[in-house]
């Protein structure tokens, strides 16, 4: 018995140049927000956007964007509806605001059917927001997407860092790009991730001090990319393009 | 629509399957599709014979169904789809992502949502047969 869905992901993507997965090995690190904000920096830069959250469990990058009541087309498949200049796909769409617990086996075959399905149109990036950790989403994004390259966040945390460490060992085991790490909510002058980073042999792309009005801007756009967190992001994909 | 998809990936398959075995026509292409896809069976035979290729000009494109059950991991009780006991738009919603059943299924048992779909998912291609 073969999966018919899994031949033609890659056909799915062939339009999109750089298939870029936000990721880190821990939650709350604000992997949501640094997705959303690079898709809308990028987007802003006058490329071709998508951005596709992937956290089919605890999404939120709809949240970030507010994006109202838009829906996809359905025209051969799924055609994924603009959203302040970006091509947005979410299982939202489907599940609305009702919890959606999933096993492992049941966020590979969503995610299967998801990139089956879904009809890009031809992009300079698609960003991808990753659910934490390297289990079966992670898995199953390397196995499917060849081209796919990692972009990861950490917090000064040690123990955020520890878990980037083990993200970034698997993904050089198995030869995936990795663009760099992100410092995300810094609170002090430390040196410590920049340190660690460079022993691990990747880019530090930048750090992202603590932003206390960040919250204010959930669901608004506009407020979003004048904070001096999106500021710093438009700094660090001008870093990705080049 | 997003039966013609589904047809694209079959079609796709089928082209590498043919070309990796060395078979330059395909008598038959046996395909199961879950129930809980909801699959428009017209929509995708449509899309099938639009979409086929020239190996694929004789080919019969058998569809079977496979009824989709579910078992609940919590209290081990075993039950069928009944779209009829779902909301129009949540019938829809499990159409175009069968794992959102997640959402709006629960076990009738218990009314736990930790369920496993033992059949009924996805889509397969049973087998394929031509000649070399």
């Amino acid at each position: 018995m073969v999966d018919p869905r899994v031949n033609i992901i890659n056909e799915r993507l062939a339009a999109v140049r750089n298939i870029i997965a936000v990721s880190s090995g821990k939650g709350g690190v604000g992997k949501s927000l640094t997705a959303s904000t690079l898709a809308l920096a990028l987007a802003k830069k006058g490329y071709k956007t998508g951005l596709f959250d992937l956290d089919f469990t605890s999404p939120s990058t709809h949240v970030i964007l507010g994006i109202g009541n838009v829906k996809p087309k359905e025209e051969k498949g799924i055609i994924p509806p603009q959203v302040h200049g970006i091509a947005y796909m979410s299982i939202i769409y489907y599940s609305d605001e009702h919890a959606t617990p999933l096993r492992g086996a049941d966020v590979s075959n969503a995610l299967i059917e998801l990139l089956a399905i879904t009809r890009w149109s031809e992009l300079d990036f698609l960003i991808i927001d990753m659910p934490p950790g390297i289990s079966d989403a992670t898995l199953d994004i390397i196995r499917l997407i060849k081209q796919i390259k990692f972009l990861i966040v950490t917090t000064p945390s040690q123990l955020a860092f520890e878990t980037v460490r083990k993200l970034v060992k698997l993904l050089k085991d198995l030869k995936v790009q990795v663009l760099g790490v992100i410092e995300n909510m810094k609170m002090s002058d430390s040196g410590f991730i920049k340190q660690e980073t460079k022993k691990l042999g990747v880019p530090h792309l930048g750090e992202i001090y603590f932003d206390l009005k960040i919250e204010d801007a959930m669901g608004n756009v506009n407020e979003l990319m004048l904070s001096s967190f999106a500021r710093k992001i438009d700094e660090i994909a001008s870093k990705i393009v080049v | 629509m997003h039966e013609w998809a589904l047809a694209e990936s079959v079609i796709s398959t089928v082209s590498q399957i043919a070309k990796k075995e060395g078979l330059k026509e395909i008598s038959e292409v046996k395909i199961v599709v879950g129930e809980l896809q909801q699959v428009e069976l017209d929509i995708f035979k449509f899309a099938l014979s639009q979409l086929k290729t020239s190996e694929l000009e004789k080919t019969k494109f058998s569809i079977k169904v496979s009824k989709a059950q579910f078992q609940c991991r919590v209290c081990g009780n075993k039950w069928s789809f009944e779209k009829g006991n779902l909301g129009e738009d949540d019938a829809e919603a499990i159409h175009f992502l069968p794992e959102v059943a997640h959402t709006y299924i629960r076990c009738p048992k218990c009314g736990s949502p930790d369920f496993e779909v033992i059949k009924g998912r996805g889509i397969w291609l049973e087998s394929i047969k031509g000649v070399k």
